[in-house]
Order: C-alpha cells, then sequence, then structure tokens
C-alpha cells in the first residue's frame, strides 16, 4: 500500500499494465516525453520506449482514428484527450466507428481502446477546460463509461477498462486529481493523503466495471452521485444532518441498477446530483430508471441537483458549480414533501 | 477597382452539354521515370502532377514502369475485374427487382482494387472504401458471402445489422467499410503503426473517393502517417465525381489530391486509374517503399464513376449522360483485355468463353445465395440477435430489452408468428 493521490494512482494504474501486457501503448498530445499535461504519465516514456509511450499530433480525431487501428490489429491502445472539452473532433469516430465496430461486423472486427480525458470543473478553466460532456457519451450504444471518485477506484477502474473487450471511456475528474474537494472554493486544499481511498496497492488489481459504490450507508434518502460530486454531497450531508446514502456510481454504462434501486426501495427518497448540465443530462436516465423501478417505494418526488443549463462561465464558477448548499437545500426539500 | 469574390466551382458539362475532359493533362505512356523507392518525397514531386501510364493506345506496355507480370497473371487480373463487373451487375439488376435494398456498382474503376490487392501481400490490412469490392474478390471472399450480405440473410456476415455493400472480412485482413466517409483512412495508419511498433512488415491500405478527401480525417491520415512514417499506402480515388459534385468540389481545381502528398512529405503519385499494369506497377514501388522503411505513400487514382452514385441515385440529372463515353482513360478492362491480345495471350472467343462462365457462376452464387433467404422471404434471421455483439458480454439493460422484445415476439399477446430463425 501506498499514499498516492489520483494522478500518482493513474500512473501507477498504466505502469502496471505497461509492464503486464505488451499489447497496451499509451498515447496523446504531450504524454510521452514531457508526461502530461496533468502528469498522469510521468516517467513512463522514459520506463518503457516511445514505441509504447508516444506523443502525438494535436488532432484528437487522430488520435482515436489511430487507436482503433491499432486495436484491430491486436494492441491495447490507451489514448488521452488532453481535455474532455477537445473531445469533439474525435466524435465521428467514437460514435460511428469506435462504439459500434464490434457490433457492424457482427463480432468479427473490435477495438479495445480505452480514451482516457480530464473532465469537470472548479479549476478557473472556463467554458473550453471544465465541461463534463459525460451524458453525450452514455447516450451512445456500445461504449463504457466510467468516472472514479478517488485515487483507489481510479487505479483499479482504470486498470479493469484497459482490460476489457469494450471500449471504455474514462472521465478523470481534474479537481480532485490532488485532493477530494468538498466544494468550498474558499477552504485550504485538503491532499489524498488524509483521505482513507488515497491508499493504493502498489501492484494489480481491478475494480469491476457495472458496481456501483456505497460511500455512506443512511436511512433517509438516496444520493446518487459520482466523480468530483461525492465528495460535495458528502459535506452536503455533513452540512443538513440528513442521513442519506450516498451512493458513487463509478461506471455509467454498465449501470448498476440493482444497487441503486435496492437502495431508493429502502429509503424512499432520492437525490440525484451531477456536475454536468441538467437538461437531458445523464441524471435524467437515473431519475427516469429510479421512478420505473421504485415508483411504489417512493416518497417523495425525485429531485436533481446540476450544473445550470448554461455553458460553464469563467467569472461565475462558484454560482455555476452545484455546491453542499444546493444538494443539502435538496436533501432538506425531499425530506419535507409528503407522498 | 478591387474586389473579392466567391468561386464556386463548376463542372466543364453538365447535361445536354458535351461532355469536356480538356481539364485533364494526360501524358503518353512511358513517358512519367520511376524513381528510386527510397527516393526522398520533394525530390519526386513531380510524381503528383503527371500521371503514370504504362498500356499505350496499341495496347503495348511501355516504359520504367512496366511491372512485366507474366501473361497468367494478366489473365487472373482480367477474371478478377470482369468477375467484379459481372457481380455489380447482377446486383444492381437484384436491386431494380427489389431483392436487395441498395447498391453500389464500381463499374469503370475495377482496375484499382484488383491491381492492388494483386500487388499486396495476404498480411496486409485493407481498409476500403465504397467501389472497392474488387479487393474482396481478389482475396478470394466468395461471391455468395457479399451476395449473402447484400440481402441481410441468414448467412448475412453482418447479421442483418448493415445496409447492402458494408463487406468486412476479419480472416482476409478486410476492415469493415463505413458509411461515414473517409474514417478509414486515419484507422488505416493506425494498424500500420501497430504493424511497426510490433516489429512486423505488414503494411496497410486504404482508400477513399477524391469527394471525401475533404474530411478532416484525411488530414489526420497525412499527418499521423508523415508524422510516424508509417508503412501505409493511402489511395484517393479521383473518379471524378461525389454523388453530384465534380472534383471541383473537394478542391480538385487548384491542385492535383497527389500533389497533396508532398504538403505533408509524403511522396504523392498520380496514375492513370484504368491502367491495371500502372495502378500494379505504383502499387509495389510504394509497397517496396513502406516494407524499406520509408514511410506511407499517397496515392491518386484517375478514373471514371461510370455508374451512379448508387442505386438511389440518377446522374442523367447533372452530368451529360454520354460523359463515360468520352472518357479520355477508356475501360480498364478492355484496356487489359486489349494488351492480352496484343501480346497474342488472348482472344475475342476466350474473352466471349470467359464472360460466359462468369456469368453462369453469378447465377449460380445467385440461387445459392437467396436459398439462404431475403429481406422478405425466409429463413430470416432472429431479430433478437440485434441485442448481441453492441458490448463483449451482454450488460443487464440489453438482456431485459430483449426480454421485452421476446414477449412481443413469442408471447402470450405477440401478433402472430414472424420468425422462424434460431432462438438467439
Amino acid at each position: 500500500m501506498a499514499q498516492m493521490n489520483m494522478v500518482q494512482a493513474i500512473n501507477s494504474a498504466l505502469d502496471v499494465m505497461l509492464g503486464r501486457d505488451p499489447r497496451v501503448v499509451v498515447f496523446g498530445e504531450d504524454v510521452g516525453y514531457f508526461g502530461g499535461v496533468f502528469r498522469c504519465t510521468d516517467g513512463l516514456q522514459r520506463k518503457y520506449g516511445e514505441h509504447r509511450v508516444l506523443d502525438t499530433p494535436i488532432a484528437e480525431g487522430g488520435i482515436i482514428a489511430a487507436a482503433i487501428g491499432m486495436g484491430v490489429n491486436g494492441l491495447r491502445p490507451v489514448a488521452e484527450i488532453q481535455f474532455a472539452d477537445y473531445i469533439y473532433p474525435a466524435f465521428d469516430q467514437i460514435v460511428s466507428e469506435l462504439a459500434r465496430l464490434r457490433y457492424r461486423t457482427a463480432g468479427d472486427l473490435c477495438a479495445p481502446v480505452t480514451i482516457r480525458t480530464p473532465c469537470g470543473g472548479g479549476i478557473r478553466g472556463g467554458q473550453t477546460h471544465s465541461q463534463s460532456p459525460e451524458g453525450v457519451f452514455t447516450h451512445v450504444c456500445g461504449l463504457k463509461v466510467v468516472m472514479p471518485s478517488n485515487p483507489h477506484d481510479a487505479k483499479g477502474l482504470l486498470i479493469s477498462s484497459i482490460e476489457s473487450e469494450d471500449p471504455v471511456l474514462f472521465f478523470e475528474p481534474k479537481r480532485i486529481y490532488n485532493g477530494p474537494f468538498d466544494g468550498d472554493p474558499h477552504k485550504p486544499a485538503v491532499p489524498w493523503s488524509s483521505h482513507p481511498k488515497g491508499e493504493v496497492p502498489d501492484g494489480h488489481y481491478a475494480i469491476p466495471l457495472g458496481k456501483a459504490d456505497i460511500v455512506r450507508p443512511g436511512a433517509a434518502a438516496t444520493l446518487l452521485t459520482y466523480g468530483t460530486m461525492v465528495h460535495v454531497a458528502e459535506a452536503a450531508v455533513r452540512l443538513c444532518g440528513v442521513d442519506a446514502e450516498i451512493i458513487d456510481l463509478r461506471t455509467l454504462v454498465p449501470l448498476d441498477v440493482d444497487m441503486l434501486c435496492t437502495s431508493v426501495c429502502k429509503t424512499g427518497r432520492c437525490v440525484i446530483v451531477h456536475e454536468a448540465t441538467r437538461f437531458s443530462g445523464f441524471g435524467a436516465e437515473l431519475s427516469a430508471t429510479v421512478q420505473e423501478e421504485c415508483f411504489w417505494h417512493l416518497e417523495a418526488p425525485i429531485a436533481r441537483v446540476t450544473g445550470w443549463d448554461t455553458p460553464y462561465p469563467h467569472a461565475f464558477e462558484w454560482d455555476y458549480f452545484p455546491g453542499p448548499a444546493r444538494i443539502a437545500a435538496a436533501l432538506r426539500a425531499v425530506m419535507e414533501s409528503a407522498a | 477597382m478591387t474586389q473579392s469574390r466567391l468561386h464556386v466551382p463548376h463542372p466543364p458539362a453538365r447535361p445536354g452539354e458535351t461532355p469536356d475532359f480538356s481539364y485533364l493533362k494526360i501524358p503518353p505512356a512511358g513517358s512519367v521515370g520511376r524513381p528510386d523507392t527510397l527516393a526522398p518525397a520533394l525530390q519526386i514531386e513531380a510524381l503528383g502532377t503527371g500521371m503514370v501510364r504504362v498500356l499505350d493506345e496499341q495496347g503495348h506496355a511501355v516504359g520504367p514502369w512496366n511491372p512485366h507480370l507474366e501473361a497468367e497473371e494478366l489473365q487472373i487480373a482480367l477474371r478478377h475485374m470482369l468477375l467484379t463487373r459481372r457481380f455489380d451487375e447482377r446486383m444492381q439488376r437484384m436491386q431494380r427487382q427489389g431483392r436487395i435494398s441498395f447498391y453500389m456498382k464500381s463499374t469503370g474503376e475495377e482496375a484499382v482494387a484488383v491491381a492492388q490487392a494483386m500487388a499486396l501481400r495476404p498480411g496486409d490490412m485493407f481498409f476500403p472504401s465504397y467501389r472497392t469490392q474488387g479487393l474482396f474478390v481478389v482475396r478470394g471472399r466468395s461471391l455468395v458471402d457479399l451476395m449473402c450480405q447484400c440481402l441481410s440473410n441468414t448467412h448475412d456476415m453482418c447479421r442483418g445489422r448493415q445496409m447492402p455493400i458494408m463487406y468486412h472480412w476479419a480472416e482476409g485482413n478486410i476492415f469493415s467499410i463505413s458509411g461515414n466517409l473517409a474514417t478509414q483512412f486515419p484507422q488505416a495508419v493506425g494498424w500500420a503503426m501497430a504493424a511497426a511498433i510490433k516489429g512486423e512488415d505488414h503494411l496497410a491500405a486504404s482508400w477513399i473517393g477524391e469527394g471525401a478527401s475533404a474530411e478532416a480525417d484525411f488530414h489526420h491520415a497525412l499527418t499521423f502517417a508523415a508524422v510516424y512514417q508509417a508503412p501505409v499506402i493511402l489511395n484517393v480515388v479521383n473518379n471524378q465525381w461525389a454523388i453530384s459534385t465534380f472534383q471541383g468540389f473537394a478542391g480538385g481545381e487548384q491542385r492535383t489530391f497527389a500533389q497533396r502528398g508532398p504538403g505533408y512529405g509524403i511522396p504523392g503519385v498520380r496514375v492513370d486509374g484504368n491502367d491495371f499494369l500502372a495502378v500494379y506497377a505504383v502499387t509495389r514501388w510504394a509497397a517496396e517503399r513502406a516494407r524499406s522503411g520509408g514511410g506511407p505513400t499517397l496515392i491518386e487514382h484517375v478514373t471514371y464513376r461510370a455508374a451512379a452514385h448508387s442505386t438511389s441515385d440518377d446522374p442523367s440529372r447533372y452530368r451529360p449522360k454520354e460523359e463515360w463515353q468520352s472518357w479520355p482513360l477508356g475501360d480498364p478492362v478492355v484496356r487489359l483485355k486489349a494488351h492480352l491480345i496484343a501480346l497474342g495471350e488472348w482472344s475475342e472467343e476466350r474473352h466471349a468463353a470467359l464472360e460466359q462462365e462468369l456469368e453462369a457462376h453469378v447465377t449460380a452464387c445467385w440461387k445459392e445465395a437467396v436459398a439462404y433467404g431475403t429481406l422478405t422471404e425466409g429463413p430470416t434471421l432472429d431479430p433478437l440477435s440485434m441485442f448481441e455483439d453492441v458490448f463483449h458480454e451482454m450488460p443487464a439493460h440489453l438482456k431485459r430489452q430483449r426480454e421485452e422484445l421476446r414477449r412481443l415476439l413469442h408471447g402470450p399477446d405477440a401478433a402472430g408468428p414472424r420468425s422462424d430463425g434460431a432462438e438467439g
């Protein structure tokens, strides 16, 4: 066991997989010699050589297309898109090609590509360095979509993603790379070293895709969330005192419907929290699923707390970000609602 | 007074006008030099403006690019090209009869796919586009299999998931055709990079039309190919027409498509795409270059789309009907046939006999293919199979949806028997 932040945990997962499997190649903009703008690939090119860890041209569409070709030729590519906000030039290659190759060839061809990409706001990144586009991709058939909330999960989930036979979009909430963030930007930063999930085994371990995690057991309400918002939700629960069960989805596709519905059926109340915008966001899918599966157990309408339906505004970041106060208000509201 | 202006390209002739190909500068066969296969890209830029041609007007093979193929190999090539044409014609007819939903003929362009597939090795990976069915013919995929794909029947390689002509063949090293044009171009480069990473001798080849060269994927492919010097052959099949827009709408008025190569530091070779020998020779040159570490080559095949874009298209609405007859580079099948006759290795009688044999073969293949079902007549595929292969293992939500459909199809409230296919 070692203390790692999320960057180190991701680096460790890549290191483990590059060492174990000669088919694994890691590439993207600035990932080679420099080690990545967030340092996630630091030292890997030195260790594994420039045929395994490569810099690429600034061409996200080209990066994913090349990854598909490599995957078809027997490699296990791990491509980095430097910011999730930059992923759109690769949209056609991801949606029309990567996600559907197995299907359209009836299983004859596939490309087990993992796409890592930092997402989310809270870093003064404005609208081109803060987006949470996971819902754009959960709508695509054939992609697995993952978003960890801590170093321990990040490593285990990334290893599972690389080992997956399916393409995986692995979103890394960049605000919590260096420490958990409870949604209050005025507090001093907290490092992962003081958090139990900052304890990360050195070697290989896998956390299966499609399994959510109960971060905080509770009886009064269920709070469904993922990524950075797991920590913000914990702060909100401390703030309002509602005994909420916080579930960290970890994998959005495939979704652990059983765990989240078991919880909602138990508590009868549900608050859904994500940083991404609300309209047609992943929360809408969660809300519909809970309604379909748990309707007769619900004591209150399902609540959603999300980013506003605007582009990510640079100067109003903390008015935009769904902080603990908004989540606490939603928890109080579902507790007060009578069915 | 000066003023900016918007130039909207116009093809030289529209319906009712006289076809005009004077924009094409066609050098005599044998006049373009053949540089060393490892010549630096920028020293051989002239290959992008000229046109490599081997077969002259009399059907003789001339000049430094003559690949000196055995007569037997030329006869095989003629057979492949003719078979491709007969196959296309049959499938077009079957579409008109309503047996298949859609088709795309490669008429007039058969030399490109056939010559290139013959010039490359079985281990080389192809990333095909529309109108490259000749690749499958040369590599030996049975016509029955291709027909079954077009029929979406019980033997369909795509299990009913793709419209006609979207073939693939993993064992034959041919990637899946995509309706999103040009996506395969940079994928081929990635495949080639992987071959180099693994230290293998295989190369990748990909094809797009000149129209699709306007896609960003073209730029991605050439950039990545140049940066990593990937062992890949990137082919632009310039058949003059992208549905209704002529090659000027992809930028062909300003420079040739081959000339784009040197802009990236990649050799660009322009070849007479209706000259089997020239296409073969240029492909061999590019393959030798790639296999010796010389990296990628961009080849522009100058040809003409003799058929409609697809069965859904009517070219008489946008180009002169007789344009194909005026095409200065002729018909690739006729030209190879004339060459074999000039060599004394072929005759009209043998040609007629071959035509007859291939026609009978296509008929037999079609009979076998329809026995496996059509879109409208049984046996049909099991609709429940549509949930397979979305993921490696079917996740719970898809299992649930499959059950929902199963109840609709087979449950007590089902409308009636719809499928006699196997259980999925």
